[in-house]
């Protein structure tokens, strides 16, 4: 099943619903006019873009309606798909780390789906031809060791924990040295979720992260954010709270099977210059997508039309 | 940012609006815009707020302008205590069977949302009252989730019953409730897997459990940096399976936590807990207040306005045991009364409190009837209200006309007011014997420590 597919299976609910919704938006209005932009205003509230973003997109598109004379609701659907999907493309090398030597740090709030995602991800590079390490350095939750060592096993990749309890500094230092022994291509460190206003935790992801960074100096290095689709306007102080200790170089946004939007995720492209990496479209090793904002859009805003 | 400064804003907006009596359209407007921006920024459901702000608008139109309030302020006041009474006024408890009874609690909610951890931690809770828990893994799915729970139980000394993963959820929660009743377990707590509102075999799983045992409180989920889709989420789990309560998990984080206020307005359920952190010791009970003032996010406005409150309380409190020490009550403190009672919830609700006190007949002053009354009072002239010897039948005609009332109403009203004249001296007699010398501080009116 080809990504698209695999969206628009996940998406169903999604799409019939935010379509619907402009479908009877661009369908009633036969003019751009207030009207028209008040109810555009409520769709993308509802799909958790946010007030500020949400007022951003609007002024710009009655910019433009107003400088390219646009009549048709339909021709602003489509410039405001145009818009927002190119601020919310990933750069163009944001896969290359597959192909390298690299380390992955995973790092999240509570329950987004950093674990799971980790083992779509191991399952992914192990398909590709990859030696994976898997590092469980969420140490304290209980059972998430457990857990990952279910998805080391299911992906065929190498596992490193210790002790439920233990510092997972000590468990980051021993993947490192398995990492190098074994000339492994690609170590993935599972991390505890930590709400971001947490200082402690935060300062203990900054020293792990510090680690990584002093201790593979040659091995390209990626910080995954997990953020759930289903999060509201919070996950903007996730996304500026982790980058002052980590510097995420992508997000990956979760449990975009479910009735959520995400549209949060295009707040955030405005105020941070992190892209969106892959989606996650279910709990099976294959739910795991890359991230097209021309198709993500597409399945958001348009109806079904094949 | 764009509501950074809200506060400011706000108080910018109404700056010149002081010395107004009451409310008109045009202060509430300008109010409820802000302040719809603010639930939405906090996650309120976009409808919710549409409703919500619809409702308030309509109460507080006309209402007057609470003393050394700005009309803004006063708007913020009406919007927090309607906040408040949409999430449920009080803190809600869940109602036990007997000891000898087994009470079962489902979990139900997305992934992610923290069922396992807050199945522990109720376990925790009600170990700690005495009960007997049983905790009961039927989580097949996630890898390690049996783990997880076992883990957390046995830290607790809570035991956990589980079968592993080669085995329906449904049967395990046959088997654990049988153990339940066979091993005299009072509480039999079941932690299910996450699972989405859209999967119908997943819902169907939850309602086969709910048929195969006897399932007192399912009890939803919810992650309080849940955004719009909360609403939805809320919907399905009830209207599928059933929810007969609420659980807001990860209000330690920094989130408003909007997404409380939606399930409540969707459910109609009561939030019963909050989860405040990993520890297993972290849920608390869900105060309804705490959460308007969060969700509202004006805290400096809100407090603001609660010094103020308790100024004029105190105020009007000095005068009104002024009058009576001089055994003057007038038809002013007779309403200076009457505000402070609706907040307490009612006369009756006071007199219980109050020793000896059987003179006065609580039910014939209902909440509803404290309206008219204020009313009738505010129709009278100054004289009047300052002196009570002055009421004749024109007066009384007058007042009826002008309240929009019937010279019965306003006869009601007048021996009310002497009942409670009466009521009053009787109590003075008491203060002056030094028993009832909190009965008109803060503590008594401003409602905190005792109710
Ligand atoms: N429907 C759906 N569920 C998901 C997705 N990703 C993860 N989940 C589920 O979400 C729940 C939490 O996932 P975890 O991977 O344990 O999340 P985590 O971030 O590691 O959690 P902590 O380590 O406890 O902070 C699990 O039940 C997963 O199966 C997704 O894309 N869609
Ligand atoms: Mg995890």
């Amino acid at each position: 099943m080809g990504f698209f597919d695999k969206l628009k299976e996940g998406l169903t609910k999604t799409r019939t619903n935010i379509t619907n919704g402009l479908d009877t938006l661009f369908g009633d209005y036969s003019q751009v006019d207030d009207d028209f932009f008040e109810n555009l205003e409520e769709i993308l509230i509802m799909a958790d873009v946010g007030m500020k973003a949400t007022d951003a997109i609007i002024s710009k598109m009655k910019e433009r309606v107003r400088e390219e004379h646009i009549k048709e609701p339909d021709k602003v659907k489509e410039a405001l798909i145009e818009t927002i999907s190119e601020q919310i493309k990933p750069c163009d090398d944001a896969y290359d780390f597959a192909d390298q030597k690299a380390v992955v740090l995973v790092v999240g709030v509570n329950g987004v789906g950093k674990t799971t995602s980790i083992g779509k991800l191991a399952m992914g590079l192990k398909e590709h031809g990859k030696r994976v390490v898997l590092a469980a350095a969420d140490t304290f939750r209980a059972g998430a060791i457990e857990q990952l060592k279910v998805w080391a096993d299911r992906s065929g990749s190498d596992f490193v924990a210790q002790e439920e309890g233990s510092d997972p500094a000590a468990v980051v230092y021993e993947a490192i040295d398995i990492y190098n022994s074994r000339n492994a291509d690609i170590l993935i460190c599972d991390t505890a979720g930590r709400l971001h206003n947490k200082k402690n935790l935060m300062e203990e992801l900054s020293k792990i992260n510090r680690i990584l960074e002093r201790k593979l100096p040659d091995v390209r290095k990626e910080v995954f954010l997990v953020l759930d689709a289903t999060t509201g306007q919070n996950a903007i102080s996730q996304v500026r709270e982790f980058v002052s200790v980590c510097r995420p170089t992508g997000i990956i946004l979760t449990k975009m099977d479910g009735s959520a939007k995400g549209g949060i995720v295009i707040a955030i492209s405005s105020e941070f210059d992190i892209p969106v990496k892959y989606i996650g479209v279910g709990e099976h090793p294959e739910d795991l997508q890359k991230f097209d904002p021309k198709e993500f859009m597409r399945a958001i805003f348009y109806a079904d039309k094949d | 940012m764009a509501f950074e400064s809200l506060t400011e804003r706000f108080q910018n907006i109404f700056n010149n609006l002081r010395g107004k009596a009451k409310l008109d359209a045009e202060d509430v407007h300008t109010a409820m815009k802000e302040v719809k921006l603010a639930l939405l920024e906090a996650d309120v459901n976009f409808k919710v707020v549409k409703d919500f702000v619809k409702e308030t608008k309509a109460k507080a139109i006309g209402a007057e302008v609470f003393e050394s309030l700005s009309p803004g302020q006063t708007v913020i006041r009406i919007v927090r205590d309607e906040l408040i009474h949409l999430m449920g006024d009080t803190a809600a408890e869940l109602e036990l069977k007997p000891q000898n009874q087994v009470t079962v609690i489902m979990m139900a909610g997305l992934q992610g949302a923290g069922k396992t951890t807050t199945a522990a931690k109720l376990g925790g809770i009600y170990k700690s009252k005495g009960r007997r828990v049983l905790l009961a893994a039927c989580d097949v799915y996630r890898p390690a989730a049996i783990d997880q729970l076992k883990t957390n139980g046995e830290k607790l000394g809570v035991e956990v019953f589980s079968m592993g993963t080669g085995i329906s959820p449904v049967e395990i929660a046959k088997s654990a409730y049988d153990k339940a009743v066979s091993d005299k377990y009072s509480i039999l707590i079941i932690d299910t897997a996450g699972r989405l509102h859209i999967d119908e075999n997943m819902m169907q799983e939850l309602k086969d459990i709910k048929a195969a045992v006897n399932v007192d409180y399912t009890l939803l989920t919810v992650d309080a940096m849940t955004g719009q889709d909360a609403v939805t989420v809320a919907e399905e789990f009830s209207e599928k399976v059933g929810v007969d309560g609420l659980i807001v998990t990860k209000l330690d984080g920094d989130t408003k936590g909007g997404a409380a206020l939606s399930i409540r307005a969707v459910t109609g359920k009561p939030i019963y807990f909050a989860g405040m952190g990993e520890k297993l010791t972290d849920l608390q009970v869900f105060y309804p207040d705490r959460m308007a003032s969060r969700i509202i996010g004006m805290g400096d406005i809100l407090s603001l306005i609660e010094k103020a409150e308790e100024t004029v309380d105190l105020e009007k409190q000095k005068k009104v045991t002024e009058h009576l020490r001089k055994s003057q009550f007038t038809y002013d403190d007779f309403l200076t009364q009457m505000e402070q009672m609706k907040k307490m919830g009612g006369i009756s609700g006071i007199l219980s409190m109050l020793p000896g006190m059987k003179g006065f007949d609580a039910d014939q002053i209902d909440q509803s009837q404290f309206t008219r009354i204020e009313s009738m009072i505010l129709s009278m002239t100054r004289e009047e209200r300052a002196n009570p010897k002055l009421m004749s039948p024109s007066r009384k005609r007058r007042i009826a006309a002008g309240s929009g009332t019937d010279i019965a109403d306003v006869n009601r009203m007048v021996k009310q007011f002497e009942q409670m004249q009466k009521f009053m001296k009787q109590m003075n007699g008491m203060k002056k014997h030094g028993n009832l010398n909190s009965l008109f501080g803060r503590n008594l009116f401003r409602g905190k420590g005792l109710f």
